[in-house]
């Protein structure tokens, strides 16, 4: 099958070194992106860049180094700002990642906000991540948390919406794509409907940023997370974006170093946005790099990322459809290159382990969202998740392979 | 002892189709052993002559088959020996990916379980 796309992926692929390596033996198939995806050399090589020209502490040295490092830093900040079209920089927070950045909103604008009786509105397709920081602060507060149900395709249940959102909504959180399905979920609707009640709206994008453009001012959302190593960047970096007014009326979260205007033992006040949430010395090679890893992103074409993404789906879909006992988790209508699927009467964990003897790296288990599969009545599935650099010929590779292992198995 | 990895999960595979099944009022909650991805049930009585008897089962074969394995040598042994039991075996046969992997298949979980009764019959024969 020849693909009808724009990106060179050949050429793409040799950006990404850890691709080209024999896993036992077999040449690596990485269709676990939905978890990290790989990274080109210019991500590898500006940390390693960094560390050998102008590792400093940011923000506060007078010297040389510091005055790059920090420019260098703020740049990633800038292009984050460009990435999510904000409106301005200091609506972009650095953290560890998108776990990180739920938290954050939890425990200080929850903190701030909740009260007893409050409603936190999530959906069934969320992430431990974007449950248990809810779960947390809820607990603390007396607040109730409420649950949008899914359909069978695993898309939201829409016309549940409207009764599940009442003047007692104060927060939405929820993802924008689903990781475990791959479902894009319609957030702009909700985001609207939501303000109609006066609730808030946090979106977790962690599954969203590698595939497509994010506009959080044509959203309207209030919050947005994500994380640099689920497009091309560093681990330990993730980003918050939040409404000026908002994170202006926030509490500091975290104390310490970067985040004070002045401190003596009878007062302190804080700094101003964004650095008043990024207490201490930052992940500074981690953003530089992340920077490295939008620019990556801007080099490619976000229609031709979605033909290609688009084709891998269909063409793997197709597949894996045509495979005896096999019954796909996750066909909305609207969704990324993401397959959950289970084969009848095989557990997924015995699939892994022989796709990972033949150098094919799926995931399998319940992806962090237990409650999801609870709800399909199954313990969790097999998921391929692909990135721009995977090709029709691996998903060959894959299918081939996972018929070897059940053969094996049945 | 295998070149073939094809060869060796054939192998563990069809000891986790043998493997008897633990009796189904042993497969409980407390004799679960819960891994993140596949999960343990184990079960531990003592035998005529002091032993331990070991039964197990496992909800994914290839966990099934490395649990048979570990039952088979550990099972109906003295408390001591299962105590002190270093199960070199599954170095040997380069299935140690499987008990790093501490969280996803409950099988480390489930060999320090059986070390803990092995403990616990010992505690009880001297009492």
């Amino acid at each position: 099958m020849e693909l009808q796309t724009t990106l060179d992926i050949q050429h793409l692929r040799k950006e990404f070194p850890i691709l080209h390596q024999q896993v036992n033996g077999y040449p690596l198939v990485y269709l676990d992106n939905a978890a990290t995806t790989q990274k080109p050399k210019s991500v590898i090589n500006a940390i390693s860049d960094y560390y050998s020209r102008y590792n400093a502490n940011i923000h506060r040295g007078a010297h040389h180094l510091a005055h790059i490092a920090t420019e260098a830093f703020e740049e990633t900040r800038n292009r984050t700002k460009t990435f999510l079209n904000a409106c301005d920089k200091g609506e972009i927070i650095f953290t560890s990642g998108t776990t990180d950045s739920i938290n954050l909103v939890a425990q200080s604008w929850g903190r701030k906000n909740l009260n007893a009786g409050d409603e936190i509105l999530l959906s069934m397709l969320e992430h431990h991540s974007n449950i248990v920081p809810w779960q947390l602060i809820a607990e603390e507060k007396g607040a109730i948390i409420k649950v949008i149900p899914i359909n069978e395709n695993g898309e939201w249940d829409l016309s549940a919406i409207d009764s599940l959102l009442t003047s007692k909504t104060t927060l939405v959180a929820v993802n924008h794509v689903s990781n475990a399905l791959g479902t894009i979920n319609p957030i702009k609707q909700l985001i609207e409907k939501a303000h109609t009640v006066g609730a808030k709206v946090l979106i977790d994008g962690a599954q969203a940023v590698a595939h497509f453009a994010v506009d959080v001012q044509d959203l309207d959302c209030d919050f947005y997370a994500f994380s640099s190593h689920k497009i091309y960047g560093p681990t330990g970096v993730g980003v918050l974006y939040g409404k000026r007014e908002l994170l202006e009326s926030m509490p500091p979260y975290r104390g310490g170093g970067e985040m004070i205007k002045s401190v003596s033992f009878e007062k302190t006040t804080y700094n101003e946005l964004p650095h008043r949430f990024e207490a201490g010395t930052p992940n500074v090679e981690g953003v530089i790099a992340l920077g490295t890893a939008l620019n990556f992103i801007h080099s490619l074409d976000w229609q031709s990322v979605h033909e290609h993404e688009l084709e891998l789906l269909q063409y793997a879909t197709e597949k894996l459809s045509s495979i005896n006992g096999l019954k796909i988790y996750g066909t909305a209508k609207e969704k990324v290159a993401v397959i959950s699927f289970l084969i009848d009467g095989i557990h997924p964990y015995d699939l892994g382990t022989l796709l990972d003897k033949q150098g094919v790296a799926v995931r399998t288990g319940h992806h962090c969202t237990e409650p999801l599969w609870n709800h399909f009545g199954v313990v969790g599935s097999v998921r391929a998740s692909f990135s721009i650099y995977n090709t029709v010929e691996e998903i060959d590779l894959f299918i081939n392979a996972l018929k070897k292992a059940i053969q094996l198995l049945k | 002892m295998f070149t073939d990895w094809m060869a060796k999960y054939e192998y563990i595979i069809e000891l986790g189709k043998e493997l008897p099944l633990i009796d189904n009022e042993y497969k409980v909650g407390d004799n679960l052993i819960k891994g993140c991805q596949s999960r343990v049930w184990l079960h531990a009585e003592e035998g005529a002559n002091g032993n331990i008897i070991f039964t197990a089962d496992s909800d994914a074969i290839i966990t099934k088959g490395l649990v048979a394995l570990v039952v088979r040598v550990l099972s109906d042994e003295k408390p001591k020996e299962i105590a002190e039991s270093d199960l070199h075996f599954v170095k040997d046969l380069g299935l140690n990916e499987h008990l790093s992997q501490t969280r996803s298949n409950g099988l480390s979980s489930m060999i320090k379980q059986m070390k803990m009764y092995a403990l616990a019959f010992q505690i009880k024969s001297i009492e």
